[in-house]
């Protein structure tokens, strides 16, 4: 393989490999706060992106966006008011399950809304040909536009759950639910919005990734899983580390793409996943401690 | 009872109304009506086919409202019974077999999708009743089961249509890339078949997964093999993104599509990457610039201007298969002229010159068909929209 070519890969493999890492990172939050895993998680990001294109007719690109991560933002908070908090004694387990099926209620809800047709938002720089020369490869504008969001959304989550107050208290619920509550933090508005975090970053990540992946109702599923894959391969819990198992799963497909077929794409990143959890099965980088799922 | 002539009266009243709806005018008998002719479709109205299935069934229903308005086919009119089987095999089988059993239809039109058609042919051809199916699957009409025909041209033609262009442009060198649902499998190995027929050879075919949502990495391989041109065979999305993916990452060499490109919605995904894409299909998409002497011409415009005032959108190719399922149908009861399975199934058989949208049928015994490559126009895409592709 040329220079060049291995460039290309290593850009289509982060590319992917961040919206992956996205995606773990939102699961983390929500996991970290609440022991749940939001199989809602792919829908957000998916709202994001549709939302973002109904308003695109109506008001300025920027403007849409800020529009529907407000809006998706908005509809996390609902959810966990109305369908997560009732729950109030349920087992972890009860509750994935109801995220799951808010997830199928969702992609039924956005087929109602937006139908199944293909859609995606108007490219943030440039058009569907324009291209870039890095290094010899060649990228569409937008690729940049998502490796440069990605970055920023796990620097300001790191600030903000190092330096805020906000953070703190989310992560001290995270630690140990009634200890924060007994420090005078109110938990179940933490868990809220934990949620409303979530969701309103899966919406930004899904409005960057629409003119390049383009967007259908049901495509929220797929990436869940793999965001799920994600989070569970870099240990679950931990966000930097779902960054770095994001990017790695998603180089990982690329080289595998350039390599072997590109049908076994999966197979090879899944035997991979598979292989790495059977030797170390709380993730790559999980702490020896955290080694179940939590039940706080 | 205070008075006796309260008794009198409620005792009157009980008569009466023991005696009055006895003494009814006879109904007028029902008019001597033609009985309905009872006609099924499967389509696959929501979910992943629904591009394929929603404009079917908004065309069945459009179409059959005009017959019935102009007096029906022999004087009946045809009652239509739509049923939406998602795309999913297991639910068009049940709904066959009640449309079969308890319906008793004389045809069933559909289904969308080449699955689900497969899974209802043999009950079909045990069931006598005729099926008229919407998918293009060379496998539904080769081996002929004799009540079931199909309406899409031959993905086998569309290769034969692609390789000869690229023959006239003088490519011999391309890569093939294709989606992992059946219409894409089955386009793959038509390509691999056909292709090499006209002195091209495919230097590289990849497959990738249908909801595949980056193929930068497949494509960076086909532009290492350096190849003269690409052929995607796939349905949305995957279409939009292989085109522009390919400018993308800089592989500048002509695009062909299959013939599941066609609707102008793709264009409008693909943006300015899907100018000067290639593939073959009816001739519904370029309608207004055929000349007026052409066999198809007042059939692609009318059915193109009714479905697009009436249902606000573009008509697509997918739709007319429905079109021409029925007008086949139609045409086969007038023939017959009778509404008898096996009389119109025979009638069928002998149909020539029926002007559909997808092109001008000629059926026989052996072709449940009745098309062949000419039904194919190659067709490309200028300023984001489609156009007859000249050479």
């Amino acid at each position: 393989m040329s220079f060049a070519q291995i460039v290309q890969y290593t850009f289509s493999g982060i590319t992917v490999g961040s919206i992956y890492a996205i995606t773990a990172v939102c699961f983390n939050i929500i996991y970290n706060c609440t022991g749940i895993i939001n199989f809602a998680q792919g829908e957000f990001l998916i709202i994001g992106a549709m939302t973002a294109i109904s308003l695109s007719h109506v008001v300025p690109l920027p403007l849409a966006i800020v529009g529907a991560v407000a809006v998706t933002t908005v509809i996390g908070g609902l959810i966990e008011i109305v369908f997560i908090r009732r729950v109030s004694d349920a087992s972890i387990l009860r509750l994935i399950v109801i995220t799951i099926g808010l997830s199928i209620v969702m992609r039924e809800g956005m087929l109602h809304i937006w139908d199944e047709k293909v859609r995606s938002l108007p490219y943030f720089t440039g058009s569907a040909i324009t291209t870039v020369s890095i290094l010899g490869a060649h990228i569409s504008p937008q690729v940049l536009w998502v490796l440069g969001v990605s970055a920023v959304i796990v620097t300001a989550l790191t600030l903000f759950f190092r330096l805020t107050t906000t953070g703190r208290a989310m992560r001290a619920c995270a630690d140990n639910r009634m200890a924060a509550r007994l420090c005078g933090i109110n938990d179940r508005w933490m868990v809220t919005l934990s949620f409303m975090l979530s969701a309103g970053i899966g919406a930004l990540a899904g409005c960057v990734i629409s003119p390049v992946t383009q967007t259908q109702y049901d495509m929220g599923a797929p990436l869940a899983i793999k965001g799920f894959t994600v989070a569970i391969l870099g240990g679950l819990g931990n966000s930097m580390a779902a960054v770095v198992a994001g990017l790695f799963l998603g180089l990982l497909e690329a080289f595998v793409v350039s390599q072997f077929a590109a049908a076994y794409k999966e197979v090879v990143a899944i035997a991979v996943l598979l292989l790495i959890l059977i030797f170390r099965p709380s993730g790559l980088f999980a702490r020896r401690d955290v080694t179940a799922l939590r039940t706080a | 009872m205070e008075t006796r002539a309260a008794r009198i009266f409620c005792i009157l009243m009980v008569v009466l109304a023991l005696v009055l709806p006895g003494c009814k005018e006879a109904e007028t008998p029902p008019a001597q009506e033609t009985a309905p002719i009872k006609v099924g479709a499967i389509l696959a109205v929501t979910g992943p086919a629904s591009f394929l299935g929603a404009p079917e069934s908004k065309t069945l229903e459009m179409l059959t409202e005009k017959i019935n308005k102009s007096g029906g086919v022999n004087g009946a009119k045809i009652e239509l019974t739509i049923m939406d089987s998602g795309a999913n095999p297991e639910k068009a089988i049940s709904m066959a077999k009640q449309l079969i059993d308890e319906k008793k239809v004389l045809a069933i039109l559909g289904p969308s999708t080449s699955g689900e058609t497969m899974a209802i042919k043999n009950i079909c051809q045990e069931g006598e009743t005729i099926l008229l199916s919407c998918a293009a699957a060379e496998t539904i009409v080769n081996p002929v089961a004799s009540y079931v025909f199909k309406t899409p041209q031959k993905d086998s033609d569309a290769a034969r249509r692609i390789g000869q262009t690229m023959k006239d442009m003088g490519i011999t060198k391309i890569g093939v890339v294709t989606s992992n649902a059946g219409f894409g499998v089955a386009g793959g190995k038509q390509l691999a078949a056909i292709i090499p027929e006209y002195g091209i050879t495919i230097a590289i075919a990849e497959t990738y997964d249908k909801q595949e949502t980056d193929l930068t990495g497949v494509l960076t391989k086909l532009k290492g093999e350096d190849v003269q041109a690409v052929v995607n065979w796939s349905i949305v999305p995957a279409q939009s993104l292989v085109a522009k993916n390919m400018k993308q990452i800089g592989l500048n060499v002509p695009l062909f599509q299959s013939h599941g490109f066609g609707n102008i919605k793709y264009v409008e995904a693909g943006g300015e990457a899907a100018n000067g894409t290639i593939f073959p299909a009816g001739r519904l998409l370029v309608a207004d610039a055929l000349a007026d002497d052409h066999p198809q011409k007042k059939v692609l415009t009318e059915y193109k201007t009714d479905y697009e005032s009436r249902h606000q959108e573009d008509a697509s190719t997918f739709g007319g298969h429905a079109y021409d399922a029925l007008t086949i149908l139609v045409e086969g009861i007038r023939k017959a002229q009778s509404t008898e399975t096996a009389k119109v199934r025979a009638a069928i058989e002998t149909l020539q010159g029926v002007v559909g949208t997808g092109g001008v049928f000629n059926f026989s015994a052996d072709d449940h068909n009745g098309l062949d490559r000419n039904a194919f126009e190659m067709l490309t895409v200028k300023d984001g929209k489609f156009a007859i592709y000249q050479k």
